[in-house]
């Protein structure tokens, strides 16, 4: 039997133990993180590596939901209270508050020769040099179909260079053979409509590069959407039943069969390769094409460096791990994301699936790229895009539920996006 | 009987044992805070002591209700997109000018903000029809539940239970209940009837968005309405019934003129509340289809954090306008209680 004096000791010990180990991680990073599928978990898996590798070093994980990421963490960040890292998708929107890595990473060329394009999405305006972060996820927009469906409705999909009206008009028979609720659903979302909208001329900025929204190229694409509303090809339940620039997905409806098709992006996939499997076959097509192009749009969510840490040698020292080829690699090919990393883009990265379904709408979507209209590229990376994609879709979701005009639509949306850029340069 | 009255001796004294000892904290308690209460009752006089007391609540409300509402005017005052104050540039009135041009008060249309005029207009709507039934609603089964009828007990918890629910909860309940396969859906199809898309419908979104705050805060007005009733003295109706008095002039006469100042309070925090309506409809309808329920909170919510530009100085310009329309209601309520205090 033990006497008190042992007890003590070891209890003593015991205690000291858990001191150093807590004095041994001495710097503790957080990253802000939200979670499209299982990108959280593959993340941690490799953020404990890291710790395992630098035990002075605790990556806290904290994963919210993703209207935080665009509502909560840029008030956070303007109150000068952010975290080290966060994973963003408003990528030009709250470049003010990012880190520049340079002097902290070990070898900026890697970063420019692998990242170079996607950098400046992360840029102010006249900032040409700055590195902040690198792309966990490479987006593109395009659409998804029941291939099943067309195959039970012994319709012939449209093949490629089909315009938007080609898939419009076949949806609408698959719909109408097998009784299905939803023809067609599109992400309720302005970045959604963009790349249709510049597949159907639109420009988005003017001769001085000053955004201008409305051209005949948005009206041809806003007005379809509109008509497509009223005719039943789309369901208003998605663009009709909430107000403002509020996000809806059609996915769910999509997963359990009720939509032809619909229109989101590469981001699904592993969503789908998990919920859908192979209950249908579910396809990624390429973008349908209007007069000016076929393209759809590009994104992606980056994981950046900010200002508010306090540790940026232990950020930068963290970057440099989680951007080389290796480690992306595994994040990219176990998360099914296409790659933000020119090296793996070329060489390829091992996907870890084998669902067929998964495979190609990842080389759809991948192959997709080279086509993107320069357009997209410069919408994507203008600092005030979201003021854009905002004013698009409330003003529209307004028109298609009756309480304005399309004109009146077409008006409102002009006017929100000067009114909110003036407030923006008015002061912050 | 001496033996009975040893044992209640005995007893008492221990129930005085028990309270000695519970409560020889709270007498070191008091013993510590006797000198120097003694010493601020010297310095202040007796006649300030309440003061003192109130103080420290005072302070608490301060800094939390009455700085933020000077900080919230005072960023109504400027412009930008800066987070704090001393960045922001001053703009004087312009925000309130901006809220306030319009063509026609009439048409939100007409105007420049049109979505802060239709998150008005909508909010008069939603308080005029939810306070109105909600009152009627809660008089009505305040004057069932203070009957005697079986199961009063239950019906009273079951009225409550939804008070209890977070009003996120309450409106993802109701949208699982109202959506295009929602519940409700279910049963109409089961019937042979069409289902009804209920959010895209104005009228109907509306409907729900009052139906559904009825349903969640009824059963707090209900219990403060069966606190008034309870408290009428019954005598009052025995001789009322021993008149023969019918039972609809019972009604008027006693129950109502006798419940008024708890029906005032009803009337005035359902207003209240209904005029801050946000988490429960956001969350319901998404202030959809369009802007058919999109209420002034809303607005303000989305002006001030949504938008990637997110426009503080709007914000709080509306906030303001928000805050005075409360404030009118607020007297409102004090004018017609000393009102009725005085007849």
């Amino acid at each position: 039997m033990r006497s008190n004096l042992q007890r003590l000791l070891i209890l003593g010990t015991a205690a000291m133990g858990l001191t150093v180990g807590s004095a041994l991680a001495e710097t503790e990073l957080r990253i802000t993180w939200y979670n499209d599928g299982n990108e959280g978990e593959v993340m941690r898996d490799l953020l404990d590596r890291y710790e395992a590798a630098n035990p002075d070093v605790k990556v806290t994980l904290d994963v919210v939901p993703y209207k935080a990421i665009l509502e909560s963490l840029p008030v956070q960040l303007a109150a000068g209270d952010g975290p080290d890292l966060a994973r963003v998708t408003d990528l030009g929107g709250l470049s003010e508050h990012y880190m520049d890595l340079t002097p902290h990473i070990s070898d900026p060329a890697y970063w420019e020769k692998n990242f170079g394009p996607f950098l400046k999405w992360l840029r102010k305006p006249g900032d040409d040099s700055s590195i902040s972060g690198f792309m966990t996820q490479l987006t593109v927009t395009g659409p998804y179909v029941n291939k099943t469906l067309f195959e039970q409705a012994e319709i012939e999909m449209p093949g490629e260079g089909a315009t938007w009206d080609d898939w419009a008009k076949a949806v609408n028979e698959v719909a109408t053979k097998l009784e299905i609720p939803i023809p067609m659903a599109w992400d309720r979302s302005g970045h959604r409509v963009a790349g249709p909208a510049i597949a159907m001329g639109a420009k988005m900025f003017d001769a001085e590069g000053n955004p201008a929204l409305v051209d005949d190229g948005l009206k041809a694409m806003a007005g379809r959407l509109y008509d497509w509303h009223q005719d039943g090809t789309m369901a208003k339940e998605l663009w009709g039943s909430v107000s403002g620039s509020q996000y809806l997905g059609a996915n769910e409806d999509f997963a359990n069969a009720q939509v032809v098709m619909y229109m989101s992006g590469s981001w699904q996939i592993p969503q789908f390769a998990d919920k859908i499997g192979d209950a249908f076959d579910w396809w990624a097509v390429p973008a349908p094409c209007g007069p000016a192009a076929c393209t759809g749009m590009p994104g992606g969510a980056s994981l950046v460096a900010l200002k508010t840490s306090k540790h940026p040698a232990e950020v930068g020292k963290l970057m440099d791990y989680l951007s080389s080829e290796e480690v992306l690699n595994e994040f990219y090919g176990r998360t099914l994301f296409i790659p933000g990393h020119l090296g793996l883009a070329a060489s390829g990265v091992d996907f870890k699936t084998e669902d067929p379904r998964a495979e190609h709408a990842l080389l759809t979507f991948a192959a997709a790229v080279p086509g993107i209209s320069p357009i997209a590229f410069d919408l994507q990376g203008y600092v005030y895009n979201r003021v854009m994609f905002n004013a698009l879709i409330s003003r529209l979701g307004e028109a298609i539920v009756g309480e304005l005009t399309l004109d009146q639509a077409y008006d409102r949306m002009t006017q929100d996006i000067e009114q909110q850029i003036a407030e923006k340069k008015r002061g912050g | 009987m001496a033996h009975n009255s040893t044992a209640q001796s005995d007893e008492m004294s221990l129930g005085d044992r028990f309270n000695a000892v519970a409560a020889w904290p709270m007498r070191i308690l008091f013993g510590l805070l006797d000198r120097p209460f003694r010493a601020i009752q010297r310095l202040f006089g007796i006649e300030r002591m309440p003061y003192i007391f109130l103080l420290p609540n005072l302070a608490f409300f301060g800094l939390f209700v009455v700085v933020p509402l000077f900080i919230n005017f005072a960023f109504s005052a400027t412009g930008g997109t800066n987070l704090f104050l001393a960045d922001r540039p001053f703009v004087g009135t312009e925000q309130y000018r901006y809220l306030a041009d319009c063509g026609s008060y009439l048409d939100p249309s007409t105007c420049r903000e049109d979505r802060f005029w239709r998150g008005i207009y909508n909010t008069i709507t939603f308080v005029v029809f939810q306070v109105a039934f909600m009152v009627l609603f809660s008089l009505v089964t305040a004057l069932i539940l203070n009957r005697k009828i079986r199961g009063r007990g239950f019906f009273r918890a079951a009225f409550f239970f939804p008070v209890l629910l977070s009003p996120v909860v309450v409106a993802l309940i109701w949208k699982w209940i109202l959506l295009r396969d929602g519940v409700l859906n279910a049963g109409l199809t089961s019937i042979g009837l069409d289902r009804i898309l209920f959010f895209v419908d104005p009228t109907w979104s509306m409907f729900w968005a009052i139906f559904v705050s009825i349903w969640a805060h009824m059963g707090f007005y209900t219990l403060i309405l069966l606190a008034g009733l309870q408290a009428i003295p019954p005598d009052l109706y025995e001789a009322a019934e021993m008149d023969g008095t019918k039972r609809e002039r019972i009604f008027w006469r006693i129950t109502l003129p006798l419940l008024w100042p708890n029906l005032l309070v009803v009337i005035v925090l359902a207003l209240i509340k209904a005029v801050q309506i946000f988490d429960e409809v956001f969350v319901l309808t998404g202030g959809g289809p369009g802007t058919a329920t999109q209420f002034i909170v809303q607005y303000i919510y989305t002006t001030g954090f949504s938008n990637q530009v997110q426009n503080f100085g709007l914000a709080a310009a509306a906030s303001v306008v928000l805050g005075v329309v409360l404030f009118a209601l607020t007297l409102m309520q004090l004018a017609a209680s000393r009102r009725r205090e005085d007849n």
